[in-house]
């Protein structure tokens, strides 16, 4: 049979990095091909290659055994290749109709409806075209994204890290969508680093490492295990295990509301605690008030003096300058631009946090420099030098920077968001067993986290946020996966709301 | 669709740190290149036009001196104003500031008489800082309380300076023995600024301003506020991250600004000028800008480009006193440098590419 989609000796450099060396790849009609490999790896560049975003260097593109050239995403939507990106383009004062309508041109708003119902109708994809985005949960902003994509009839569809915003449901009923399109002869492309999710739907993955396609592979037939020494190149360091009991309370919030500038910024009326020596995990799809939650916490948002104390110490009225003082961290879940300057070196990067880094108004510079090589070191962040500019490093690395900064500063609480999010698994198997050494020296740690392995792998206790209210807590061991999810949706026994 | 350019612009994966420095070079040749374009155009010969213009504000050290002079200015101005851009506040009035520093600098050296001494230099600039300073922190104030624009607010704050330099001019500063022309009686030779260079207009504002480029590249590199304003203009969410106060950097970078743009006008009053006039300044407040971002928000680059923009200055009184053109070719160099400047300003993110000729794959 021809391939659908047939890649041949596809190479592509930017300055002296070879994104993509020598890629050779083939999809069939109806195939779900995953593509796995550590950020940096070269998936999204392969990609661009074949959504025309990017030219390659060298190599050709075939589709249905005609050699192309694809030289704009207009041109291969033409071709019939559809994409759906990790962030959504949507806007939010729009309907669901009026979205798709303005991605697809050929369609008058007056078919739209129509072809909305029959598409969703078809692969499961619930929407009402008359709702407006703004509505939307995240799930269904991404089956908008999903439908958008299939109103032209792509042949090739190519989704790059759909998961990672969804619940686990939300995930389930995406990959019923998928096994569907495959099933009418669509090829689907599917970028991932979830080894479980690849494995429970693809039929075939490759596996990319440094720009080259190291393996191909049938992943139902692998383990996690043997997918991930792929990925690495080595075996992934385990994680450290826990066994110390927790101490004393350090970090208590109660009767924390906030009423921001948008409804997925309220809150209403949190308490919960955390003790030293353990990680209390906060569960939650994103936008449902985890954002202000972390702000309240790390002292950017002001609130009531005794809504959030610090051992024993009102400190809601504080700055974060102030809490750091009182030895609370935190590590944002945006990098670029909130947890590091983008612009400006790691030396400066480190001065950022390191209140101890200037005296009298005047910075100490080879203070700063020493913080900063002693975090490049300990948390092996592959970098020219102090030097280098924060956005030159990869997602991976810079959070091992960022979290390196704070943990060696050996905080007594820290407040953790999303902190493996899009990195590659070495790094975020580092980043956790930084966090779980913390709480080995008695560290109160508050993970918030959309990804349900790495809170069970990390967390002592759990609890879940919905539309800005607490779940109860719960001890890890106590909830499975299934409630956890229905919690997250905001259906937990009544009644409870979380406590101390 | 079809009106494509063969050219397109092409964003490169690194901005270009090379031509972050090269990109003022070039605009300032390619400013050269028009301005000669403009002096044939105007019926000059292009090589003589530009000897005038360029060469012989230079060929003497009167020349020099009077570059300097010119120079100050607008260092004072723009070393303010950099200290406001990287911060991300955006400051257009130091001219408004400028006239306010030469205004109270000015009363206070009205009050010398004979039997005052060389200690009312100091008060004279300290008066005019304060001047600048409390005009920028109407700006200030505006913006922390109100959110007001400060764009709008300090630009417009330019125009009602300018007014009240004129009412005062004319009516409570006016020259009693002055047969009614709108200025002030001249300063005391005491109240003067201290010449430098003997024999030359040149004083003490420029290595004052010289000084005060080294303690800006400090402030800058060095000091805790100066990383504090460096952050909290490229990243407003990481200042808030590691607590910096907005509000801090907001004041602190307007009143600075004032205070030195005050200190420029204070200098131009009591110095080159000797007098209030209704015109102080022929616009170093809004040249400063330009110079800011030529000199790429560095005090080393503003001290060069105060450089350059002086010598548009002088060459532009020469044109119109040699060659007979108009004096307005001084604001069309500025303007010119500042166009080419941002022209090749897109060239450190972005570069030029041939479109595929080939759209066989588009049949």
């Amino acid at each position: 049979m021809t391939p659908r989609l047939a890649l041949t000796g596809i190479t592509k450099h930017y300055g002296d990095v070879a994104a993509n060396e020598d890629v050779t790849l083939a999809v069939m009609p109806g195939e779900i091909l995953a593509v796995l490999g550590e950020n940096g790896a070269g998936k999204s560049t392969l990609m661009k290659v074949v959504y025309g975003v990017a030219q390659p260097d060298a190599g050709t593109i075939a589709i249905d055994g005609v050699q192309i050239e694809i030289t704009s995403p207009a041109r291969a939507r033409a071709l019939g290749i559809a994409m759906v990106f990790q962030h959504f383009a949507l806007f939010d004062s729009l309907t669901v109709a009026e979205n798709i309508a303005l991605g697809a041109p050929e369609h008058p708003l007056s078919k739209v409806d129509e072809r909305v119902r029959e598409l969703s109708r078809r692969y499961g994809l619930e929407l009402h075209p008359e709702r407006t985005v703004h509505d939307l949960s995240v799930g269904e902003r991404q089956r908008v994204e999903i439908l958008r994509a299939l109103m032209s009839n792509p042949r090739i569809l190519i989704l790059d890290e759909p998961t990672s915003v969804l619940t686990p449901q939300a995930v389930d009923r995406l990959f019923e969508t998928l096994r569907q399109l495959a099933a009418d002869g669509v090829s689907v492309v599917f970028i991932s680093h979830k080894l479980d999710e690849i494995r429970r739907l693809a039929t075939r993955c490759a596996v990319m490492r440094a720009g080259r396609l190291v393996a191909t592979v049938d992943p139902r037939g692998e383990s996690e295990a043997a997918l991930a020494r792929l990925m690495l190149g080595a075996d992934p360091p385990a994680i450290a295990a826990h066994d110390s009991p927790p101490g004393a309370v350090a970090l208590e919030v109660a009767g924390l509301t906030v009423h921001g500038p948008e409804r997925r910024h309220w809150l209403h009326d949190l308490a919960f605690s955390v003790r030293c020596g353990e990680i209390l995990g906060i569960a939650g799809v994103s936008g449902n008030g985890q954002s202000a939650l972390m702000a309240s916490l790390a002292g950017e948002w002001k609130a009531r003096p005794d809504a959030v104390r610090l051992f024993g110490e009102p400190v809601g009225h504080l700055g974060p300058a102030a809490r750091r003082a009182r030895g609370l961290r935190y590590i944002p879940e945006q990098r670029l631009g909130h947890g590091a300057v983008p612009e400006l070196s790691l030396l400066d990067n480190v001065v950022l946090t390191g209140d101890a880094l200037h005296r009298h108004g005047v910075l100490q510079r080879e203070e700063a420099t020493r913080v900063a090589v002693s975090v490049i070191r300990a948390f092996d962040v592959r970098t020219e030098g102090v030097g280098a500019r924060a956005a030159s490093l990869s997602g991976g690395n810079l959070q091992r920077f960022i979290v390196g900064r704070e943990t060696l500063a050996e905080p007594r609480v820290l407040v953790v968001d999303q902190p493996t999010w899009g990195v590659d698994v070495g790094a975020a198997v580092a980043i956790r067993n930084a966090l779980i050494g913390l709480r080995g020296r008695g560290c109160a740690i508050v993970v918030v986290s959309e990804e349900i392995d790495e809170l069970y792998q990390l967390c002592d206790r759990l609890m879940v946020i919905a539309k800005g209210r607490l779940s109860p807590v719960v001890s890890a061991h106590d909830i499975g996966v299934d409630e956890l999810g229905r919690w997250m949706a905001g259906l937990w026994p009544a009644g409870e709301e979380a406590r101390a | 669709m079809s009106l494509a350019l063969p050219l397109a612009l092409v964003p490169r994966a690194q901005p270009s740190r090379a031509l972050t420095w090269l990109s003022p070079v070039a605009a300032a040749v390619l400013t050269l290149g028009a301005g000669a374009l403009l002096f044939a155009l105007m019926g000059q010969d292009p090589l003589q036009g530009l000897r005038v213009f360029l060469v012989e504000p230079l060929a003497t050290q009167r020349g020099w001196s009077e570059l300097a002079l010119k120079a100050t200015p607008l260092i004072l101005c723009a070393l303010g104003l950099t200290l406001c851009f990287r911060a991300n506040v955006w400051n257009i009035g130091a001219e408004g500031q400028l006239i306010a520093g030469a205004i109270v600098g000015g009363s206070v050296a009205l009050l010398a008489t004979s039997a005052t001494s060389r200690a009312i230099v100091p008060a004279i600039l300290l008066a005019a800082a304060l001047g600048g300073a409390a005009w920028a922190a109407i700006t200030a104030w505006l913006r922390d309380r109100f959110n007001a624009n400060e764009i709008l607010v300090s630009l417009m704050l330019v125009y009602v300076a300018q007014l009240l330099l004129s009412w005062l001019v004319h009516g409570a500063l006016r020259d009693p023995q002055g047969f009614g022309f709108p200025q002030s009686k001249l300063f005391e030779s005491v109240a003067r600024m201290p010449i430098v260079i003997a024999g030359t207009r040149l004083h003490i504002g420029f290595p004052l301003a010289l000084a005060i480029t080294a303690a800006a590249w400090w402030l800058l590199a060095r000091s805790l506020i100066g990383f504090q304003l460096k952050v909290t203009g490229l990243a407003p969410l990481a200042a808030s991250y590691a607590g910096f106060s907005s509000r801090r950097v907001l004041w602190f970078v307007l009143l600075s600004s004032g205070a030195l743009a005050g200190v420029a006008g204070g200098l131009e009053a009591t110095g080159p000028v000797g007098q209030l006039t209704p015109t102080i300044s022929p616009g170093y407040g809004f040249a400063a800008i330009i110079v800011a971002f030529v000199g790429r928000l560095h005090p080393l680059g503003v001290v060069a480009g105060s450089l350059l923009m002086a010598l548009f200055y002088i060459g532009g009184e020469l044109a119109q006193s040699r060659l007979g053109l108009p004096s307005a070719l001084t604001g069309v160099y500025q303007g010119l440098l500042l166009f080419f400047l941002l022209m090749c300003d897109t060239f450190i993110a972005y570069r030029l590419q041939w479109r595929r000729t080939a759209r066989a794959t588009a049949a």
